[in-house]
């Protein structure tokens, strides 16, 4: 028997055809289907009047802490945390214990994925155990189901092994993700370099340190023709390289993530763990600039950087807290307050989160047209709350963002045709 | 000062947190303690039955003696643990650490420790009195307070000074609590020293850095030089000590461009013969004995005013 799903009476929203008008979403067998295929007679209907109905929201940047950190996630809890954030794909970054760096780790991964609330995209190590020195198998790996490489969470220090690591990727049709990080000059750092790290205290972090690197990967992406990511990128000076690299026609793309343009370093007075992660918040002049290159296309895609810790790795010493914090519930949200600000048009937000992750991941979604698979985020624009611990889905909670209030969010995740998640 | 001014801190985090009235009453309170370690007999029963624990993770000679002694001469219990001592080396996390010291109930935690904000991460999570004797390169709020006590003697003034600080900024926790103090209080603090040892937007805290030792020291009420971190000397921020201490360090030839009655600072432990020429050190300007007097008497004032500033038993 079919099973047929129509959502009524929403604001379908589809970047890809062009299409931003209130109508209704026919879904058969998992995949998107014109109206004349329907037997409306026995299908599940759902009236969404009110809601936008967009493709699938894809978060590219997304650690699951599977294999070994199950403590803090694990693919189930974290594609449940997604789901609840009207997220229907995530790509898992591969600083897992051990290291995503084999087949048997990447297949591992999407073993656990079976079943659960959303697709899950490995991604691999660009280096053995993201050491640094020599380039791990992507072929096993991309035939295991990897499709990128990056050793994300630390800088690829050595430039002939990125080099290396870029050509070889190239020839298996994979890209990489780069963690722009100068070493050198972030090392012992715990936040922005500033006014704010001076009066705390703390070791800055100055934004030099990212786009030195982003510099010599953009260099390294015309070098080798291959495909580069900018993972999390946080300053003015590293998207004005980027916007300059795609005006040259560099095959490179980019991605920020909800904190960088909704927080500045200030949210880290009293010494907030929860506002510490790699990279750091950043200056107002920062934020501005990264609105400005979500607008105009100089960011591709937002990502959360999905980073749980438990309170063994957040509640210590500023200094010797774990970077990082948990997105997936929030960044939809989040990202809905520039929409209402004006800083981007709906189409565009769902550019962002859906279209552009899917084509840079080189998969399937992004997109509503008939024919395409039936993953779809229905957004209530105007639901208002306010995230509280309670609430979160997330095995982890170290979030900046509990206790704000917050407008918009997912009503309905749908994967594969199948509802997910309702609220 | 306003005649309903109450002292409301029960922690003392930093000078930050210090309202120039604030201010003003701990170094009343600092001067009215004075007396007492001149006595014959140095103890007041103030604290007495209060418990104070001196948690230090960093190694202190002076600073953790003047809190003993502070607590002492106010009758408190006072016991010293160092990190060498304590389970910190076991592996245990300082937020377990110090809710076992609370199942022991002591009245006041005096912490030291190398990460800044670590008296701010335990505050709220036991009912003790945490005071910062030095948290990273944060804040150092009773050194600040007895640099303060000592210029007022010397000058029965805080507004209007110009105090000058040379030296590495940058990673100096006296610095920063002289720097909100000293500003809070009417002066005008200028910074000198080698780019490396100046950290970025230092200005928005109220400091003024000056391109030379020389333009710091002009008109100067007070000179104070900074500890040179020797330890730090993995992170390339001075040539060598010999090529500091002739291009910044005090010598009586830069004095001369101070005010005449200008006074020598420093807070301990000198580099002799890299900050400080010893001529100057032990020179008739210097104050630094003076600073180690006043140490004692700010502390136990600081002492005294977290614990509600009541008398203990004998009322």
């Amino acid at each position: 028997m079919d099973e047929l799903l129509v959502l009524e009476n929403g604001r379908i929203i589809d970047p890809s055809s062009g299409v931003d008008s209130v109508g209704s979403l026919w879904i058969k067998n998992g995949k998107i289907v014109d109206a004349e295929d329907f037997v409306p007679s026995d299908a599940r209907r759902i009236d969404v009047h009110g809601c936008w109905v967009v493709p699938g929201l894809i978060d590219m940047h997304v650690h699951l802490r599977d294999p070994g950190q199950e403590y803090k996630e694990n693919v189930e809890t974290g594609t449940n945390a997604a789901a609840a954030g009207g997220i229907t794909a995530v790509a898992c970054m591969p600083n897992t214990t051990p290291v995503n760096d084999c087949a048997e780790v990447t297949r591992y991964v999407l073993e656990r994925a079976q079943g659960c609330r959303a697709r899950v995209y490995p991604v691999g190590a660009v280096s053995r155990k993201s050491a640094g020195k020599e380039i791990a198998d992507y072929a096993e790996m991309k035939d295991a189901g990897i499709v990128g490489v990056t050793d994300d969470g630390l800088p690829v220090i050595d430039s002939q092994l990125m080099r290396r690591a870029m050509e070889y990727a190239k020839s298996h049709g994979l890209f990489v993700m780069s963690h722009s990080e100068e070493y050198a000059l972030s090392r012992g750092g715990c936040m922005n370099e500033g006014e704010v790290a001076t009066r705390l205290g703390l070791k800055g972090i100055p934004n030099a340190a990212e786009s030195i690197m982003v510099f010599r990967d953009i260099a390294l992406a015309e070098l080798t023709g291959c495909h580069v990511h900018f993972s999390h990128i946080s300053t003015k000076e590293s998207l004005d390289l980027i916007r300059q690299a795609k005006g040259r026609g560099a095959k490179v793309s980019a991605e920020t993530s909800p904190h960088y343009f909704t927080l500045t370093d200030k949210a880290v007075e009293g010494y907030n763990t929860s506002a510490k992660m790699n990279p750091p918040l950043r200056s107002e002049e920062d934020r501005q600039a990264v609105i400005e290159a979500l607008a105009d296309g100089t960011l591709d895609a937002i990502a959360t950087d999905h980073a749980p810790h438990t309170e063994l790795e957040k509640d210590v010493e500023f200094d010797l807290a774990a970077n990082g914090i948990i997105g997936l519930e929030t960044s939809l949200s989040l990202s809905l307050e520039l929409v209402r600000e004006k800083k981007i048009d709906p189409a565009r937000l769902v550019e962002l989160m859906s279209v552009r992750p899917a084509q840079i991941l080189g998969v399937r979604g992004g997109s509503l047209a008939p024919g395409d698979v039936a993953d779809v985020t229905v957004i209530d624009p105007d639901a208002e709350f306010t995230y509280n611990v309670n609430m979160v889905v997330s095995k982890s909670k170290n979030s900046p963002f509990l206790d704000r209030a917050l407008k918009g969010r997912a009503k309905l995740t749908i994967v594969d045709g199948r509802v997910v998640y309702q609220l | 000062m306003n005649e309903n001014y109450q002292f409301k801190h029960r922690h003392i985090f930093g000078i930050e947190q210090m309202s120039s009235e604030d201010i003003q009453f701990i170094l009343q309170t600092a001067a009215s303690f004075k007396e007492i370690s001149n006595r014959p007999i140095k103890k007041v029963p103030t604290l007495r039955g209060k418990t104070i624990i001196n948690l230090f993770y960093e190694p202190s000679t002076r600073t953790r003696l003047s809190f003993e002694i502070a607590g002492k001469r106010l009758s408190a219990d006072t016991f010293n643990i160092s990190a060498s001592t304590s389970s910190a080396q076991k592996g245990e996390t300082l937020i377990d650490t110090v809710r076992n010291m609370q199942a022991m109930n002591p009245d006041i935690i005096v912490m030291r420790h190398s990460s800044s904000g670590a008296p701010n991460l335990i505050a709220n999570k036991i009912n003790a009195s945490i005071i910062n004797a030095g948290d990273g390169a944060h804040e150092h709020p009773s050194q600040g307070l007895l640099d303060m006590m000592t210029v007022l003697e010397k000058k029965q003034r805080l507004d209007g000074l110009k105090i000058a600080i040379i030296g590495d900024i940058t990673h100096s926790r006296v610095a920063r609590s002289d720097i909100l103090g000293f500003t809070r209080m009417g002066s005008e603090v200028y910074l000198a020293g080698p780019a490396t040892f100046i950290p970025p937007g230092i200005e928005k805290m109220g400091a003024k850095v000056c391109n030379s030792v020389a333009e710091a020291v002009t008109d100067a009420d007070v000179v104070m030089a900074l500890r040179i971190q020797k330890e730090r000397q993995n992170d390339p921020l001075i040539p060598s000590l010999r090529e500091y201490a002739i291009r910044y360090g005090i010598n009586n030839r830069l004095l001369g461009l101070a005010k005449d009655d200008v006074v020598v600072m420093h807070p301990g432990p000198i580099n002799r013969g890299v900050e400080l020429n010893p001529d100057v050190a032990d020179g008739k300007r210097s104050v630094i004995l003076d600073q180690v007097t006043n140490g004692v008497a700010v502390r136990m004032a600081l002492l005294y005013l977290v614990m509600g500033g009541e008398k203990g038993s004998e009322g």
